[in-house]
């Protein structure tokens, strides 16, 4: 029953696509400024079909309908209704779906919103993105297709993998999927603009708004995830350059470098073959990523059951989007004179975006080299985080400074003298530098160079607010914010990764271990059903021998049912100053527990900063409207 | 579009990756150790699982013409079904000598596994926690890996051994 209303609906979309296209290919030719009412119907229609045919499925994971093989395989009678809901993304076929959804939507809100642009621009805008949607939905139709049912129905369902059941994994595919998905709509765009002239100024313009939303909703999805794998994985970190993680990055290195040169496309009305570039390849990335993560090239915790047949069609369609575009770029290309003095903004934003595509350049030969070398030579390796490590903090250093920096500067050309002030700001940093070394220790010489460029951006920023507080210009706002927050995430990650205790012992229950200036009682095990799995939780006694203060700890083992799988829970207790980190896992065929203990200063920042990030994009969205 | 050598390089490369993705979707993820074979064993020093005095080294290993390594348990099933034809092999080629490396299990299981399927192994090992398989490479058991006295992998049969494998270690001891 679901099976067939969900098949009729997706073909639907497929149908109005079609139509769309063709619509819109006919409308093209006809002079004047208004898009036909029948495109903005059709678009319409596909937009609900669209969404209605996500809401059938979630249906189907309410109801637990197993009639559905997508739903069998991956929900249970038994799992609360949150992670039925959040099971419906929570798969390859399911997310493929928001996938489409989310191309819809950005389809249909382009083309309402943009009613001031260029009609031909916005037609071939509509028509890319639904080249784009078609795509997709033939890959689903045939390969991926949610909507594929089951006979006999099974009684059961095979459940969701526990390490998706947390809530922060709930949330982090549909905003990673808002976020690189919505880098389609200008792609479009970039691509309709080439085609139909529609450039400079205006073209920047037109796609704003939806820069910064991805933008915002990238950074956003980034940092859940983060925090996921920091609370759910159970190893005490929280950025792995892991493969996943890495192709998560290369589109918002990207599509930051983006949001930065579209304002000079903006304002200086140049730069705009590089913004078109850009607008490409960010969504390029999102999809290479995506291809590399779900053929199973990469292996992951992402790489759901993997099917090479999935990564033919992927990489198919990849390979038509950049030759396509490439091939239009180079058709339309015109060498653009650039006339930037030295000392003004849009130097300094196009010296941010060098760093950007430094980056991106670094981490995406990391995450191909190893797949090179394995087709070449059949050699395996991995690039782990000494490589990026050394590659990217100390370019992180410059970075941060010109980052202080560069919006001190005014467009065109500036006269201010600036020069004191950085002086005296740095004595400022260095100075601070020297009072964490001589209270908390020393560390190495290029650790003291990124506090001391991390602190320099932090004074900076302080005094931008400052200077904003009298001013009130809004988009200076969220600009300050989320370089603050760029400075404080770099010194914090800096103090946690010095001054960070880690300690891995066997204990028994009843025994005690004193390490550094704590003492850990195992005091016992408890054992307790819960709907969906039997926890094994111990319960730590930890005393800070320097305070005498006492806290309770109680990480768990998990015993998930359906699937049956062992996970760790971490017991976290998370205070200002720093975060108390103790996991336990058993040791086959022995009383003892692996108790792996660490005691990580300021975590808690971490994630405060790097939501700063987010929080400047948020509050440059809302400001939008008092500022045109 | 006028052709320059940017835009060939650029060309080129893009299609140079695309290749790339293509070979590598087809090529078989799952973590293989086919590069074992042709490499030599070293380090190898196994104590026997029932006299802690005894040991076997690489100079034991030397002294045979083939050596058949084969990783198993008492608590794995399909190590009984791959039993017969190791059975087979010690009971009628004199060629080739078995040595058996008991994966994570306990010593009173393994005796009356033995006991009641046969003993084919010349000398048995002991790795109770496993890690002596993890250096070979084990990643599931049965596994057997077949040397020569030279100490060289000549073949790994991941899984139980069948009909076919072992005729194809006939082959090869024949």
């Amino acid at each position: 029953m679901l099976s067939n209303i969900g098949i009729s609906l997706v073909v639907l979309v497929l149908i109005l696509s079609f139509l769309i296209i063709y619509t819109a290919s006919v409308d093209l030719k006809i002079s004047g400024q208004n898009i036909k009412r029948k495109i903005y119907k059709l678009s319409l229609y596909q937009i609900t079909f669209t969404i209605l045919s996500f809401f059938t499925l979630i249906i189907g994971f309410i109801n637990s309908d197993f009639s559905l093989i997508n739903v069998y395989e991956n929900s249970h009678t038994t799992k609360p209704l949150f992670y039925k809901i959040a099971g419906t993304w929570g798969n390859h076929e399911g997310s493929l779906l928001l996938w489409v959804n989310i191309l819809v939507i950005f389809s249909y809100l382009f083309l309402v919103f943009n009613y001031t642009h260029d009609k031909k621009f916005r037609l071939y805008t509509l028509i890319f993105q639904n080249i784009l949607i078609l795509g997709f939905l033939i890959f689903l139709l045939i390969n991926s297709n949610p909507f594929n049912s089951i006979y006999p129905i099974p009684v059961e369902g095979l459940g969701l993998n526990p390490i998706l059941q947390d809530p922060a994994l709930a949330i982090h595919p549909p905003l990673l999927y808002v976020g690189f998905v919505g880098c389609s709509i200008y792609f479009s765009a970039a691509m309709a603009s080439l085609l139909s002239g529609y450039d400079g100024k205006l073209f920047a313009r037109s796609i704003k708004t939806w820069v910064k939303i991805s933008w915002c909703f990238q950074t956003l999805g980034i940092i859940v995830g983060s925090i996921w794998a920091y609370y759910e994985l159970g190893w005490g970190g929280f950025w792995f350059w892991d493969p996943v993680e890495n192709a998560s990055l290369l589109p918002w290195f990207a599509i930051t470098a983006l949001m930065h040169s579209l304002l000079v496309l903006e304002k200086r009305n140049t730069l705009y073959f590089w913004v078109i570039i850009l607008c490409l390849s960010t969504f390029i990335l999102s999809v290479t990523g995506t291809f590399l993560v779900r053929s199973g090239i990469l292996n992951s915790v992402h790489t759901f059951a993997s099917d090479p047949s999935r990564g033919i069609y992927i990489l198919f369609f990849l390979s038509l989007m950049i030759l396509s575009s490439l091939t239009i770029f180079f058709f339309k290309y015109k060498k653009e004179n650039y006339n930037f003095t030295l000392k003004s903004r849009e130097t300094f934003i196009l010296v941010n975006n060098w760093f950007m595509v430094f980056f991106l350049v670094t981490v995406l030969i990391g995450m191909l080299y190893p797949i090179f070398l394995d087709v070449l030579t059949n050699v395996k390796i991995s690039v782990g985080p000494p490589f990026f490590n050394i590659v990217i903090i100390p370019l992180v250093v410059p970075f941060m400074v010109l980052m202080a920096i560069g919006p001190k500067f005014g467009w065109v050309k500036s006269k201010d003298k600036i020069f004191y002030k950085v002086l005296f700001l740095i004595l400022g940093a260095i100075v601070i530098n020297l009072f964490i070394i001589y209270f908390f220790g020393t560390y190495s010489l290029l650790s003291n160079l990124i506090f001391i460029a991390a602190i320099f951006l932090i004074l900076h920023s302080f005094l931008d607010i400052k200077k904003f507080i009298k001013n009130k210009r809004n988009t200076e706002l969220a600009r300050i914010i989320s370089h603050l927050g760029f400075g404080l995430l770099v010194f914090f990650i800096g103090i946690n990764h010095q001054f960070s205790l880690e300690e891995d012992f066997n204990l028994k229950v009843g025994e005690i271990k004193k390490t550094h200036n704590y003492k850990i009682n195992f005091n016992n095990i408890k054992i307790k059903e819960n709907k969906n799995y039997k926890a094994v939780i111990g319960n730590f006694k930890l005393t800070n021998l320097n305070n005498n203060l006492v806290q309770y700890l109680n990480p768990e083992i998990r015993i998930y049912s359906n699937p049956e799988t062992l996970t760790y829970e971490a017991a976290i207790k998370t205070k200002i100053t720093s975060d108390l980190y103790l996991t336990m896992s058993n040791v086959s065929r022995s009383d003892y527990y692996n108790i792996k203990f660490q005691n990580k200063p300021f975590m808690v920042w971490i994630w405060i900063s790097a939501l700063m990030i987010a929080l400047g994009g948020f509050i440059q969205l809302s400001f939008k409207k008092n500022e045109n | 579009m006028k052709i320059s050598i940017t835009k060939i390089i650029i060309f080129s490369s893009v299609i140079f990756v695309l290749i790339i993705f293509w070979q590598g979707l087809k090529k078989d993820k799952n973590y293989d150790t086919k590069s074992l074979i042709g490499s030599k064993i070293s380090n190898f020093n196994l104590m026997e699982i029932n006299n802690v005095d005894q040991y076997i080294s690489e100079e034991d290993l030397k002294k045979n013409r083939y050596t058949l390594i084969n990783f198993f348990a008492s608590w794995c099933a399909p190590c009984r079904v791959e039993h017969e034809y190791l059975l087979n092999l010690s009971n009628k080629y004199q060629q080739i000598k078995i040595i058996g490396i008991n994966f994570k299990d306990k010593k009173n299981n393994a005796n009356s596994f033995l006991k009641e399927l046969g003993n084919p192994y010349d000398f048995i090992g002991k790795d109770a926690d496993g890690k002596i398989s993890i250096l070979f490479g084990i990643y599931g058991i049965p596994e057997s890996i077949l040397i020569n006295d030279e100490l060289t992998v000549i073949k790994k049969i991941v899984g139980p051994i069948n009909q076919i494998q072992f005729e194809d270690i006939l082959k090869i001891i024949k």
